[in-house]
């Protein structure tokens, strides 16, 4: 370790911050589609019309078997094939942006599983007791069954966009420059394995470890409050 | 859309004298042997850890955290680059010229996925035991076990029991997770598809075929475990566990 | 045979126990009694050191088991222990359950352990269910398997940690009849239960505990006849209303 060069570190630091820059765009946008996609999907799946049960199961389990390496490579290829075909005219996206796609189709089928189990975990006999009481459906669901579902969800929900944020760095097969990208490409230039894998990995440690304590202490207030 | 479909490209021969669908095979069974050697490494390291974490002795516990801490907040991709292209340049010249000339590609990619998956396991292994109510424990050590023993007799046959749908989907982690080890150079079925794609262009019959390969051995992993876990499931007792009261 | 010498324990600031001094006879059977949360589970688990106590000392046939020598796998072989909630292994069947802990603490054969096992299976009235496993069993069938598992060991002494307070009212019965039975023959038995029927058959003496001490520790005469506490009286009240 006796020369370990920060210089390295400290001559390449803007193009490193935009790679990380990237990664936390990236997993902010499939965060915040995959959530809202996702919560669709697992509507659907409680629905009690068979052909949208099937649909989202369909949906979910696919992107649960293949490896997301697989997805982001294949997602990259097809869709402007797929585009050409809607549209007819060639429209390049480019690695970076296909990736925004990727991830939250992607993710939507793991935040789905996630409110679903969310939803069923509330007893039914709180929306017995919420029928009881005179509310209506979506009073039920509103007042009673959202609120616990959520709270029971919010540390998995958060978990797994801490799983995305450290996927991100797998933009690698397409050559996108996430964070793990533009070391990779400083190391291809400069020849410092040492000094750019051991930053990304420290760098990724700290804010993944830091999040997961954030999520655990949020969990064990939840606890309290229930 | 102008797709040319070709599905008997894979009987075309690659220009290392093997036809495509031989590529094809050939990565799967690759990533079979990554899969199944790391699983085995995952699950040995994961139950050491575990157990660590459970035991009274708080050094114990704290190698067993940090060890989950460590390999569950790097990604995967960053783990196996630094096994491969750092630790040779840590370690002394000859052990490092070693390790990059004459270790098998193989053994440090299943290493490192075995380490990567084994904090998982940590985590379930931990989580099962922590289930079980204190008083099994307790009833092992009134019979005169010692520690160890609640643990071999007592603790862990019912802690694996009650995590294996947890462990079933690990194991089906570690089959996708193995498509990443290509970037270090393992010819596993991911690298063939990369590879066919770039020789061949068939983007989408070469996808459908992997992806149901990936399908394949998924269900496969599958059936393997609910096989296990029928065979090891204790009457009386309701399916998932109830570790104690 | 045992003796419990000014024990005191605490978990971080909160006292569980303080003060504790008392004696069990070889041969004796004592009932230790007190409302919940009055320490009586953690005293009786401080006999064979699953509670570990930070003043006092208890002594069991002549070993101390707070010594950090005392081989405490060793002493906890000889002092059986029935629990509360069962804790059979579930994934065991019943005679696995009688006769794991034969074999691995005392290294007895597999064939004299089985004849062991059976023998007191048989003795508590349960031996056609000797290959079930536990979750097949109703509770009072688990709880007598049990006693078996604990006596399998050749015990010199028992603890029981409230041996019915799990069990549906119907099952106390046939778990308390084989109580009775073995003290009649003369067990060393410490019994942690609020059966008052069962104290007043076969105890020899009665210990009472509020807040984590020993309030009282009478002959069954005194304490049933002239409680000398206002607290054993009322908690005595209480539960005898029923």
């Amino acid at each position: 370790m006796g020369d370990f060069d920060f210089s390295i570190i400290a001559t390449n630091w803007r193009f490193l911050a935009e790679g990380l820059r990237y990664t936390v765009q990236v997993t902010l946008t499939a965060m915040v589609g995959g959530i809202l996609l996702g919560t669709l999907l697992a509507l659907m799946r409680l629905a009690s019309l068979w052909p949208l049960q099937w649909l989202a199961a369909a949906y979910i389990n696919f992107f649960r078997s293949v490896p997301l390496v697989q997805v982001i490579l294949a997602v990259y290829l097809i869709l402007p094939l797929l585009l050409q075909f809607l549209t007819g005219r060639l429209i390049p996206i480019g690695a970076d942006n296909s990736a925004y796609f990727t991830f939250t189709i992607f993710e939507a089928a793991y935040y789905a599983e996630i409110i679903r189990s969310g939803i069923q975990s509330v007893p039914r006999g709180q929306v017995a007791a919420g029928y009881a009481l005179g509310f209506t459906y979506s009073q039920t669901m509103r007042l009673v069954v959202l609120p616990q579902a959520f709270r029971n969800m919010l540390p998995v929900l958060l978990t797994q966009t801490i799983v995305l944020f450290q996927d991100v760095s797998l933009v690698y097969a397409i050559g996108a420059t996430d964070f793990f990208g533009a070391a990779d490409k400083i190391t291809q230039r400069d020849l410092r394995p040492v000094e750019m894998y051991t930053t990304v990995a420290v760098v990724y440690f700290v804010l993944c470890f830091a999040l997961s304590r954030l999520v655990k202490y949020l969990q064990s207030r939840i606890a309290i409050i229930r | 859309m102008n797709y040319h479909w070709d599905w008997l490209f894979f009987f075309q021969e690659a220009d290392d004298g093997l036809m495509y669908y031989q590529w094809v095979l050939s990565g799967l069974g690759w990533t079979v042997a990554v899969s199944l050697t790391s699983l085995a490494i995952a699950l040995l390291l994961g139950s050491a850890f575990g157990v660590m974490r459970t035991t009274p002795n708080r050094w114990l516990i704290a190698i067993g955290d940090t060890y989950v801490d460590v390999f569950r907040n790097i990604p995967l991709i960053v783990q196996l680059f630094l096994w491969f292209f750092v630790l040779p340049e840590l370690v002394p010249r000859d052990i490092g010229l070693w390790m990059k000339q004459d270790l098998p590609y193989f053994v440090t990619a299943v290493i490192g996925l075995g380490l990567f998956t084994g904090a998982r396991i940590a985590e379930q292994v931990k989580a099962g035991i922590n289930s079980l109510s204190r008083g099994q424990r307790f009833a092992g050590l009134a019979l005169g076990f010692t520690e160890w023993q609640t643990y071999r007799y007592v603790r862990l046959p019912m802690a694996y029991r009650i995590v294996l749908p947890a462990l079933t989907s690990e194991a089906m982690n570690v089959y996708k997770n193995s498509a990443v080890t290509y970037s270090v150079g393992i010819l596993e079925l991911y690298f063939q598809y990369k590879q066919i794609i770039e020789k061949t262009s068939q983007v989408l019959e070469i996808t459908i075929v992997i992806t149901l390969a990936y399908f394949v051995v998924a269900f496969a992993t599958n059936r393997l475990f609910a096989w296990i876990e029928q065979r090891s499931r204790v009457p009386g007792m309701i399916a998932g566990g109830q570790g104690g009261k | 045979m045992i003796a419990i010498n000014n024990v005191s324990k605490w978990y971080g600031d909160f006292q569980v126990l303080t003060d504790c001094t008392t004696r069990v006879a070889k041969g004796e059977v004592v009932v230790v009694c007190g409302p919940s949360g009055s320490g009586k589970s953690t005293l009786i688990k401080c006999v064979n050191a699953l509670e570990p106590f930070q003043k006092g000392s208890v002594v069991v046939n002549g070993i101390a088991v707070e010594d950090t020598k005392t081989n405490l796998p060793r002493l906890r072989a000889q002092v059986g222990m029935v629990f509360q909630h069962f804790e059979l292994f579930p994934h065991m069947t019943i005679t696995q359950n009688l006769t794991v802990a034969q074999m691995k603490v005392l290294g007895r054969g597999k064939e004299e352990a089985l004849d062991k096992g059976l023998k007191l299976l048989d003795r508590v009235g349960l031996k056609s269910q000797a290959d079930k496993f536990p979750g097949q069993l109703s509770g009072g069938q688990q709880q007598r398997v049990a006693i078996a598992r604990a006596l399998a060991m050749d015990p010199i002494c028992m603890l029981f940690d409230e041996p019915t307070s799990a069990l549906d009212p119907e099952m106390i019965n046939e778990v308390l009849d084989v109580m009775v039975q073995l003290a009649r023959e003369g067990m060393t038995m410490m019994c942690v239960t609020h059966e008052m029927g069962f104290a007043r058959k076969v105890a020899h003496r009665v210990i009472f505990m509020d807040q984590g001490a020993i309030v009282e520790d009478a002959t069954k005469d005194d304490f049933f006849g002239k409680p000398r506490s206002e607290r054993a009286q009322s908690f005595l009240a209480k539960i005898l209303q029923h």
